[in-house]
């Protein structure tokens, strides 16, 4: 087991440093750099000082040469060194901190909307398969994954403002400040995002339980004549979460880097909302440490479920 | 006596059923899943709307009109204006094209390329498998948005740049579903008969791998297909998507309707109508088509 797990462990090296390296390049591919976003902007025919461009540059170490730049970035990260933005010349653990804070408690409630409707609607159409119910568990998760979530949060705050004649507070307050005002601002687009990433484990839910419900074992505690909901809760739904839990984890590893819509239309200044202006910004300091930090919380959940279900699953830490 | 089972074989090939049509099979798909019927009549007449846009559309749907800034539903404009007096409804049927553009193309050419690598991933294994899997891994691990997002900004915004950019995230995906059908395959004697025949990799690939992964690759494809066009509206939505003045759904949420939606919300629920129903409908038919073509989840 532990010689799975080290391998296993082993194998997000190169996967990160992959995602460092793609990064890297393909932001230096995008037309324009942070000198020219800021100094030049997008008046036309407007004067332009090279030599101040020139010098901004040198400051930044953008004169360097692309290898240059990147071992530096490189070694900051070995020394858990995210540098400076290039915009603002804070510390980006500085800019990142608050927003992370905000976009780590939608995605946590989003994910607990998620979960409280789709292991009960999942069990309940897989039970009542090709019913009514069935059918109309399944156009309800099929609608979820339908509808853009900015645009159920459009609906929301429209719904609240013609029938309450009431709009949620606009400008975020921390938890421990306010509960009641943070929750109040919160809460909306939580249920706008968590009900589109509720489809996906309500359908998976649903078939898993499909698949554990033929088995044999299934079948000879109802043979035995144990109570339905104890073969439900004992035998099935036991057996059929692991499929569900991934679903989950997963959905929530992508929410991080998954907000960018979402946060704009509820005017939330969340990790999403800073990815737009750094990208805007050509600020690739900020940019890189923002894809790292998306792509590590997947690449990490992924390793968790993988060595969960070795733990579980025998077969797959010696095949 | 030898010749007996032979002639009771002939016999019951004379007696199997003959070859049902197109239109029996037809029939069946809707009796037994009426939701996936349903899914596919929506598209069908998407499809047709996109097409005849033109004659169906009361109005040029780049008309500007300031008589008629944020006119409310009426008989003259069935879902009412924008704020610059377009007409919502033409604007919307006109958009129909740009959606249906972007998520056929983006979904045919993310699925097809991923079902090639997929295949070959599978076909040579050892080295080359381990290093494709470990760049798939690479791009699998940005989000979505994100990926389209940096595409985006890399090619700027015209239609076919949009729908590359919308592709890319999508190869990865197909490819590690596709891989694991092609590993089951890659096992099968045929593959290892043609080896023996002596054709070339790209043969085997093409010919006799590529066509037993069939399910998952149609699959994949319809699932692509809504993605794809919630991806562009998203993208759109930002103002990285497709530009003013083409009509495109997610373009058409962005801006004035959120700031004037209090006073004229028809600007901002039709487009997210039009963009929930087709994408809605493409579910509805893909996940129909995976629960036929998957015995395993059959009834019974």
């Amino acid at each position: 087991m532990l010689k799975y797990v080290v391998k296993r462990f082993l194998l997000m090296i190169p996967t990160l440093l992959g995602v460092a390296v793609v990064t890297f390049f393909l932001l230096r591919i995008v037309p324009g750099d942070v000198v020219e976003a800021r100094f030049v902007g997008g008046g036309q025919g407007q004067f332009v000082d090279y030599a101040l461009l020139a010098q901004e540059r040198v400051k930044l170490g953008l004169d360097q040469p692309l290898w240059k730049q990147f071992v530096t970035w490189m070694w900051g990260l070995v020394r858990l060194d995210l540098g400076l933005s290039m915009w603002t010349g804070a510390p980006i653990t500085e800019e990142i901190k608050l927003r992370l804070a905000l976009s780590l408690q939608v995605a946590v409630m989003a994910t607990v909307v998620a979960t409280l409707l789709a292991i009960p609607l999942g069990v309940i159409a897989a039970l009542k398969q090709d019913t009514w119910v069935d059918y109309a568990v399944r156009v309800f998760s099929i609608a979820g994954l339908a509808t853009p979530s900015f645009w159920l949060g459009i609906v929301m705050i429209l719904g609240l403002l013609m029938i309450f004649k009431w709009l949620p507070p606009m400008v975020y307050t921390p938890f421990w400040v306010d509960p009641w005002e943070n929750l109040a601002q919160l809460i909306w687009p939580a249920l706008a995002v968590g009900y589109r990433y509720s489809a996906v484990a309500t359908r998976m839910t649903r078939s898993a339980m499909l698949e554990v419900l033929r088995e044999d074992y299934i079948r000879t505690a109802k043979a035995k004549g144990l109570w339905l909901r104890l073969i439900l809760v004992r035998h099935a739904l036991k057996n059929a979460m692991l499929p569900v839990v991934t679903v989950i984890g997963l959905e929530f590893a992508f929410l991080l880097g998954g907000l960018v819509v979402t946060e704009q239309v509820f005017n939330l200044n969340g990790i999403g909302m800073l990815f737009v202006e750094a990208i805007a910004r050509r600020d690739y300091t900020l940019t890189q440490a923002l894809v790292l930090l998306t792509a590590s919380a997947f690449i990490v959940v992924n390793f968790l479920m993988d060595v969960m279900y070795a733990w579980l699953d025998p077969r797959i830490r010696h095949g | 006596m030898a010749i007996t089972p032979s002639i009771d074989r002939a016999a019951t090939l004379l007696d199997a059923p003959p070859r049902r049509g197109w239109t029996a099979d037809l029939r069946d798909f809707i009796r037994q899943r009426p939701l996936g019927a349903a899914g596919a009549a929506i598209v069908l007449l998407m499809l047709l709307v996109a097409v005849s846009a033109s004659l169906l559309a009361p109005y040029d749907p780049l008309a500007v009109d300031f008589g008629a800034m944020l006119a409310a539903p009426s008989a003259d404009h069935w879902l009412g204006t924008d704020a610059f007096g377009r007409d919502v409804l033409s604007r919307l049927l006109y958009g129909s094209r740009t959606a249906l553009i972007v998520g056929f193309g983006a979904a045919f050419f993310g699925a097809t390329a991923g079902a090639i690598l997929g295949v070959a991933s599978a076909y040579f294994g050892g080295r080359i498998d381990l290093y494709l899997q470990r760049v798939m891994d690479v791009f699998i691990s940005f989000p979505l948005i994100i990926l389209a997002l940096a595409m985006v900004s890399i090619l700027g915004n015209n239609l076919p740049n949009l729908i590359i950019a919308i592709t890319i995230p999508m190869v990865p995906r197909a490819a590690l579903v596709i891989r694991s059908s092609a590993l089951s395959v890659r096992e099968m004697p045929y593959v290892d008969a043609a080896r023996a025949a002596g054709f070339g990799h790209a043969r085997i690939i093409l010919r006799h791998m590529a066509p037993n992964v069939m399910a998952p690759y149609l699959i994949m494809l319809s699932a692509f297909l809504g993605q794809a066009i919630l991806l562009e509206a998203s993208l759109s939505f930002l103002g990285l998507g497709v530009q003013e003045p083409t009509a495109a759904w997610g373009l058409m949420l962005r801006g004035a309707a959120v700031q004037f939606a209090e006073t004229a919300p028809w600007m901002a629920i039709f487009p997210g109508l039009a963009i929930s129903l087709s994408v809605f409908a493409f579910n509805l038919f893909g996940d129909s088509l995976r629960d036929a073509l998957d015995p395993r989840l059959k009834t019974q």
